[in-house]
Parts: structure tokens; sequence; C-alpha cells
């Protein structure tokens, strides 16, 4: 294990030092701080080597496979790195006057026209920092729009057991009540139970769709009609954009509003959690409602709001290096971006098919761009649960599936292979996976204690809950 | 037209013979009611020359200033090479959430250092993995402060006027009351605050230094939020905390703020770097992502992301927060920054953004610029100008240096940073001293 930074620091060390300065000191009397700043103190080789370290401990698209559902951990082009960094773009100071940030604009504008198209929507924000904060955008928008209307009694946001937990989180943040509907057998919406809820109290549907089974809800329309003619508005979770770009968009399936996950189907990186960015779309009936900050036609600034703006989601316009990225990717593939959703397709159709001979895949149909797997039977036959199975993974350069998602599936592994992975890379995955569910039959200690080679053996995740240790204590 | 798509078209034949599909068959999953039965009106792909001369070309109709003397939020700082070349480790940057603690103690390990320096630097018990900015970790602290019957929240007329709007936005469906306590000579009236404080009241926010630059009579406010049952809840610009007594010694018990000049790019606005930090006490109220020091099966030391009972994933709508994604790669940078720049470092910029920001203030002074507060401030200070702030703007700008901020026709707003040279400052007085002689 590699030593923490501030067991590193001893006394005198500064990597970087700045040019002198000559100037009369100030004082700040009563506001200074009067004790030492516990910062480490290192040389530049150390810290390189120090970091350096602790990236061999991590592990990114770069390293290997990463078929973490839900997450889309496609390849990031190095492309985008070297655009992001292009002094014109970083070295802007967000309140410049206008006239000196034109090329900026234009790019934002050149990207929300493309997710428009991409969508099916009028209009785009970009200030959203990621999916969660685009979703609570949305709702915000939703709530915004009833109150205009008079619509008091619009306080129910329903959502689908399969959803992605943000979405019931951010519906809240909105004000509204948070109401489940259950998913049927071909893991879709269930029509009857949906009739059932949807009344003059709903004031919308939140769905993924590909759903996050990785299935295309047959029933999309109907669903859609439904919500509208009660008078709900309908909500898209872009999280799975990745499976239908060129072959289907959310705007003529009937959705008002979208979010999407730059980070996820457009390569910006993921940058170990984050940075993300999660613009919004929505229909012309909605854009006088977008945040202030947006850069939106007809607006003088960009710190002018729409007429019924819901105000300002977070400081400035938006991740905006990252939204460069994103065009970056758009441009480079252009109206390919249908082949790259077409190979995500048939990525997790080959990998389900190859894999259903040993595993149970929980909805066993021709699938979108993921599938999920459930382990409930090997959990019960040989005790071996989707973690050790996840756990055994780890020693095969492999990143896991996502685990226990959703939760509808007991045991669940939800896989993504995404389009950027080669047909070998795929193959190998299968055939790891295939060995591992004989070793389960074999000799399932040898996965429940998985893993062997790991920088650190299998963590106590209970002991770091009830005693937290949350930062470095001096010995 | 390029791809990153690895198949051939012989690998795709193969594929789907070998799952009995054809193309058709494969994405028939897809209601013909809702299938795009057009291509994208979108241009062919372009080559990774075509696209980087075409993203090359909007970034050159920007300027980049030489000079910045604004802030305002987003501070222009010297980034070091090492910060540059060890935040761009693949390995960092195309990871993701760290779910998989085994194979990815690197990125945890890092994240808990970054929470124990900002800890430290803030002098409190603990701070969270990241939020989106500090005009939203100003937000989600609001929103830890609530308690049964108390819902208004008492916000200084002097934060940033974006992180008001964030407050308002946050908080405008939710059965929240917000007050602003006034300020006197640009500093927040603790008498203010005081007449407003009443058994509805959870929670008091204001920013030291404030979006003015002056420093806050922090003691003060401490000891008149009498009531246990409010948060004391301070944004900080973290660069000062290199001079400035930390929040945790005059007794915070949330500390927010905009991390964004630890290592960040200006970058138009984003991604910039939200932080957190509070008390044991409230710890579990902290949204987002924590990561904590555990042992692994042998008893070595490991790290992994902790007490996730709070967070969306888990508890879904009885989540406080929604947030899912953050700026890890933010914070690993931001940590990268103050281990470069050691705590000397950190003292060494703080000074020097301070001397040379009453250096120009006093300068300003001898060429007809008054200072609008008579207030201590750090290193931002409003000025009255003598003449028009628009002129003041362009005149710099033909000169390559961004102005301090236009508040009003005859109000602005300035910041020094340690980029700014010495000589520099003689410059910039000699030319705004031509601009209301010419």
């Amino acid at each position: 294990m590699a030593k923490l930074i501030f067991e590193l620091s001893s006394l005198g060390h500064q990597a970087v030092t700045f040019p002198p300065s000559h100037l009369p000191s100030v004082s700040f009397d009563e506001f200074e701080n009067q004790g030492n700043i516990d910062l480490p103190e290192i040389a530049e080789i150390d810290l390189v080597r120090h970091y350096i370290g602790l990236s061999k401990m991590a592990h990114g698209v770069d390293t290997g496979f990463y078929p973490l559902g839900s997450c889309t951990m496609k390849y990031n082009p190095k492309l985008n790195e070297d655009v992001a960094s292009l002094e014109g773009f970083a070295k802007i100071h967000p309140l410049q006057p206008l006239w000196s940030v034109q090329g900026n604009l234009k790019a934002m504008r050149h990207l929300q026209d493309a997710l428009s198209e991409i969508c099916g929507m009028d209009e785009f924000t970009l200030q959203p920092a990621a999916g969660a904060h685009g979703e609570f955008t949305g709702m915000l928008i939703i709530a915004a729009y009833h109150r205009q209307n008079n619509d008091l009694k619009r306080t129910k946001v329903i959502v689908p057991d399969a959803a992605h937990g943000t979405n019931p989180a951010s519906a809240v943040m909105a004000g509204f009540d948070v109401v489940t509907v259950k998913s049927n057998a071909c893991g879709g919406v269930d029509l009857d139970e949906l009739r059932s809820l949807v009344d003059e109290n709903t004031a919308a549907l939140m769905l993924t769709n590909p759903n996050t089974l990785g299935l295309f809800d047959p029933n999309i329309k109907a669903i859609a009609d439904l919500v509208h003619e009660a008078g709900g508005l309908l909500y898209y979770d872009g999280a799975n954009l990745n499976a239908i770009m060129g072959l289907s968009r959310p705007g003529d399936m009937g959705f008002d509003v979208v979010h999407l996950n730059l980070h996820k189907t457009f390569s910006t990186p993921h940058g170990g959690g984050g940075p993300g960015s999660g613009p919004v779309g929505v229909k012309t009936h909605l854009i006088p409602y977008l945040p202030k900050g947006s850069y939106l036609k007809d607006l003088p600034t960009l710190e002018s709001a729409p007429s019924l703006s819901i105000g300002r989601m977070r400081s400035f316009h938006g991740n905006f290096l990252t939204t460069m990225r994103a065009l970056t990717y758009i441009l480079f593939n252009g109206k390919g971006l249908k082949d790259v959703s077409m190979n995500a397709v048939l990525n997790a159709n080959y990998m389900m098919h190859q894999l259903s001979d040993v595993y149970t895949v929980a909805y066993p149909q021709t699938c979108m761009h993921e599938f999920v797997l459930t382990l409930e039977k090997e959990k019960d036959q040989y005790n071996v649960s989707a973690k050790d199975l996840s756990k055994a993974m780890l020693d095969h350069n492999m990143h896991p599936p996502t685990m226990y998602f959703p939760q509808i599936v007991h045991e669940a592994l939800m896989i993504e292979p995404n389009e950027t992975e080669s047909k070998a890379t795929l193959d190998e995955a299968i055939s790891l996976l295939k060995q591992l569910h004989q070793t389960m039959i074999d000799d399932p200690s040898y996965l429940q204690n998985a893993p062997y080679t790991t920088p650190v053996l299998r963590v106590d995740d209970v002991l770091a809950a009830r005693v937290p240790i949350l930062k470095y204590h001096k010995e | 037209m390029g791809t990153y798509i690895p198949h051939t078209k012989q690998d795709q034949i193969d594929m789907l013979t070998s799952i009995s599909q054809t193309w058709d068959t494969l994405l028939s999953t897809i209601p013909s009611n809702v299938r795009l039965k057009r291509e994208l009106n979108l241009p062919e792909g372009l080559s990774e020359f075509e696209v980087y001369h075409k993203m090359k070309a909007y970034a050159s109709e920007n300027v980049v200033f030489n000079t910045i003397l604004r802030g305002a939020g987003a501070y222009d700082h010297y980034i070091p090479s090492v910060v540059r070349h060890l935040s761009a480790r693949e390995e960092f940057v195309t990871a993701y959430t760290p779910y998989q603690s085994e194979l990815s103690q690197g990125v945890l390990q890092s994240i808990f250092e970054f929470q124990s320096m900002m800890a430290s630097l803030t002098g409190m018990d603990a701070a969270n993995a990241s939020v989106y900015d500090g005009a939203t970790a100003a937000a989600e602290a609001i929103a830890m402060s609530y308690e049964r019957g108390r819902r208004t929240i008492l916000l200084s007329a002097a934060l940033h006027p974006q992180t008001i709007e964030v407050i308002q936005t946050y908080t405008q469906e939710l059965d929240v009351t917000i007050k602003m306590i006034d300020t006197v000579d640009g500093r927040t009236s603790i008498e203010s605050m005081s007449k407003q404080l009443d058994e509805s009241v959870c929670a008091v926010l204001i920013s030291h230094p404030n979006y003015f630059g002056i420093l806050e009579d922090v003691k003060g406010f401490r000891t008149a939020i009498i009531d246990s049952k409010v948060k004391y809840i301070v944004s900080v610009n973290p660069m000062t905390l290199g001079r400035l007594a930390n929040p945790g010694s005059y007794g915070a018990d949330i500390v927010v703020g905009e991390a964004q000049p630890f290592g960040l790019n200006l970058a138009f606005g984003g991604p910039y770097l939200g932080f957190m930090c509070t008390s044991d006490k409230y710890v579990r109220r902290l949204p987002g992502r924590i990561v904590g020091q555990t042992v692994d099966s042998q008893g070595k030391r490991a790290f992994t992301l902790t007490l996730q009972a709070r967070e969306q994933h888990i508890r879904r709508e009885k989540a406080s927060s929604s947030i899912c994604s953050n700026q890890a790669h933010c914070a690993l940078t931001a940590a990268m920054y103050l281990g470069a720049i050691g705590p000397q470092g950190l003292k060494e910029v703080a000074t020097q953004c301070a001397n040379k920001a009453h250096a120009l203030a006093s300068k300003l002074e001898s060429i007809g610029y008054t200072l609008t507060y008579k207030q201590p401030f750090f290193h931002e200070f409003v000025t009255t100008t003598p003449v028009n702030t628009a002129l003041i703007e362009q005149t710099l700008a033909d000169h390559s240096i961004l102005s301090g901020l236009i508040l009003d026709d005859h109000h602005m707003l300035w910041c020094v940073s340690e980029t700014t040279s010495d000589d520099k400052l003689d410059e910039i007085v000699a030319i705004l001293k031509e601009v209301h002689h010419g």
C-alpha cells in the first residue's frame, strides 16, 4: 500500500516556487492565521512518484475492459483532451466581455443545435453540471410549467421501479412526491398499473428508454400518450442514449424534457467520478423556463434569463471544457453516430448471447446496449454472489459490471460493453466469465475470497461505515 | 471520416451470424412508430486533423488576455507543469467513480488526501469528495441545515450574486424562506442578522472574503448566533486560507467554497470544484461521495466509498441530494496543486495576491480612483472610477489586460493575483492615468 502524501512530507520541501515580489506587506490583524497550515511538504520528484504510484492502482478505460452498466465507459479520444487544453478555451474568464468570447458562443450554439438534432428537441441548455443536475433542472422546469398554467395540484412524479436512484431523488429536490410504477414481465413499464396511477395530479413521468435492463419499451408511444392526455409531461433520462443515436429520438417518442450525460454518450472522460456534463433539452413550449446562464437565441447576453426561467442552476455557463470535448466527438463522428449506437447494440447482444448458455439473463430477449444477468441461482446453489463474481474479475484486468442494479433483479450484474471494444476483447471477457462460472461449481471459496492480486484484498466496507476515518491523522 | 469502433465489416458479419441476427432483426425492438426513418441531419464525420482545426478556429475567435484583473468567482493563478502533467494520467482521467475499491485504491486514496487537505485547511473534521461548484456547495449546505420547524435561511447580501441565485433556484419548490442580511459599507451587518434571528431560522450563510473582497466579522457572527440549532455556514475562497484564520478556529459549522483557484483553468467557468467541510456532528448530512479509511481482509490499510446510506443510489427519494457524478478529477488536480506548492507556497500565493491587490488599490487612489468601501479586504476590492468603466475595460483590453469587473458605470470590482508582476501594476496605472487625461 502506498504511503499517504502526508507521510512523505519532510520539512522545508517545496516542488514549485514563485517569482519574488517586493511590495509592502499587508497584515490582517485579527483575521490572520495564527497556526500552521498542515499541508505536505514534498520535492517535485517525490510528488511525481507518489501520483504515478497512485495511478498504477487505478483502472481506467485505457487500462482495460470496463463494462460498467449504465455508465457507458467507452474509449475517451485523446483528441478531446487536446481540444480542451487549447488556450483559447482554457484561459478564458467566464465574465469576459461578450466581444471577446465569440468563439465560445459559436461553439456552444453548434453543440446545442447538434444535440437538438440528435434528440429531436428544440433547444438545449449546457448549464447543468452532470446527469443528476440535469434531472433536477428538468424537474424544476416541469414544476414551473405547471405553476405557470395554474395547474397547482400536479404534485406527483411517476418513476419506474427500475429507474436510476437519481430520478426519485431529483424529483423530491424539486418538491414532488414520487410514485413508483412497477415493471411488467417483459421489463417494460406495466401499462395497466401506469393507467391506474396517472391522473390530474400527475406532473410528469420520468423514464429511461432503453431502460436500465437495456430494453426498449415497445409501448413507449402509448405511455407518452397516456401521460400527455392526463396533462402530465414526459422526462427522458438520457443515461442510455448511446443505444439509439440515429435510430430513434426522445423528442419523437414524445418526451418534453431530456437530459444527456456527455461523459457517457459523448466520450468526455469520467475523471474518476466527474466532472460530467448534463445538458437539458426541451421542446419549444418549455424554452422560456430554461436556466439563467444558458446561451439562448434572442437573449442579448449570457447573463440574461428567458422570461419564465427557473433561475440559475450553478455559477457561469456549465462545465464548458467538458462540452467542448463532446462537440469534438460529434464533429468527428457526424452522421456516423448511428454506427456508434448500432455497434453498441451489436456488442451487447453478442456478449449476452454468448453468455446465455452458462448464465441466466434476467430478461432474455434482444437487448439494446446493455443487459442484466441474475446470479440468484448461483447464489442459492454455490453461495457465490454477484459481488463475489465481480471481485474475481478484478484479478483479470477487467472492471466488473454494475452490481445489484437495477434493484428489481436479484444478484444483478448489468453489462454494458459499448461500441469501442473489439470482438477479441469481448471474446476474452466471455471466456473469463465462463471460466469463473466453472470455478464457481468446482471451488466456490475461490470466488468468495477473491481478489488475490490487487493492491489490497477484499476491503472491509462495514468497518469503514461503522468507524468513519475520513481524513489523515498524524500518528 | 473517423471512427473509434474497432470492428471490421467482417467482424460485424461474423458476430451477427454467430448470434443468428441481422442488423434489421437486431434493431427491430425499436417500434416503427418511433423509428428515425432518415439519417441524422449532421455533416459526415471528419478526420482528427479537420476536427482539431475546426475547434481551434473557434478557440481562436476568443481573446486570451495576458493579464487578468478580474475575479468575481473565477481566479487566474499559475498552474505548475507538474500539476498539468500528473492530472493528465490516463488511469485517473478514464476511470469512473471508484465503486470497486480493490481495483481503485489510487483514485480512492487521492480523494482521501483531497478530503484531508480541505479539512485541514478549513479546520474542520471532514470534507466530501466534491460537488459541482462553489455556488451549488452553498445550496447543498443550506439543504444540510433544515430542522423540523426551521426552514428560514439568512443570506448575506454580500454573497456572490450567482450564489444567491443558485440558492433561490435550489429552494424554489421547497417550503423554505430566504431572508437577506443587509450590508453596511460593503460589510454584512451583524445587527441586521440578529434582528432576523428567530426560531424559524436554521442557517446563516456569509462569505469571507465577501463578493466585494471585504473581510467579514466572522468571529462577531459566531458570537451573535446564540441558538445552537442555527448552522453557521461560511463560504471561503480557499486560497485566502494561506493567510486567513481557518473557519474551524472561529466556530463555523459548515464551510463551503469554490476551489478553482487550486490548479484549475479559468475555462470559461467550468469545470470547477465545489467543496464542503463540516464537523463530525453533521458528517452524515453531507451530500455526495465520501471516502473513508478501513482495512482489507489481511488487515492492511485500504480506502473505500463510505457512509453511502446517505446517497441516492441507496435511499432514492429519501436522499437529501441527487448528486451522483461529482468533480472528482478537479479534486485530484487541486490536491496535486496543494502538494506541489505546499504550505509555504500557499502562504506565498495568498500573500502576493493580497499585497499586489493592496498595491494596485493605493496606486489607483493616487490617480483619482476611490475605494468605494472603507473596509479591510483581501485580494479583491471595489473602486469608484473617475471615468466610465466601459472605457476602462476597453482601454486596458487594447493592452491585453482584462480590467476589473464592471459593476455599473462608475464601479469596478478588481482582483489581483500572483500572476501579475510588480512592474505590471505600474504599467496598468500608467495606462489608466492616460485614460482620464486623454
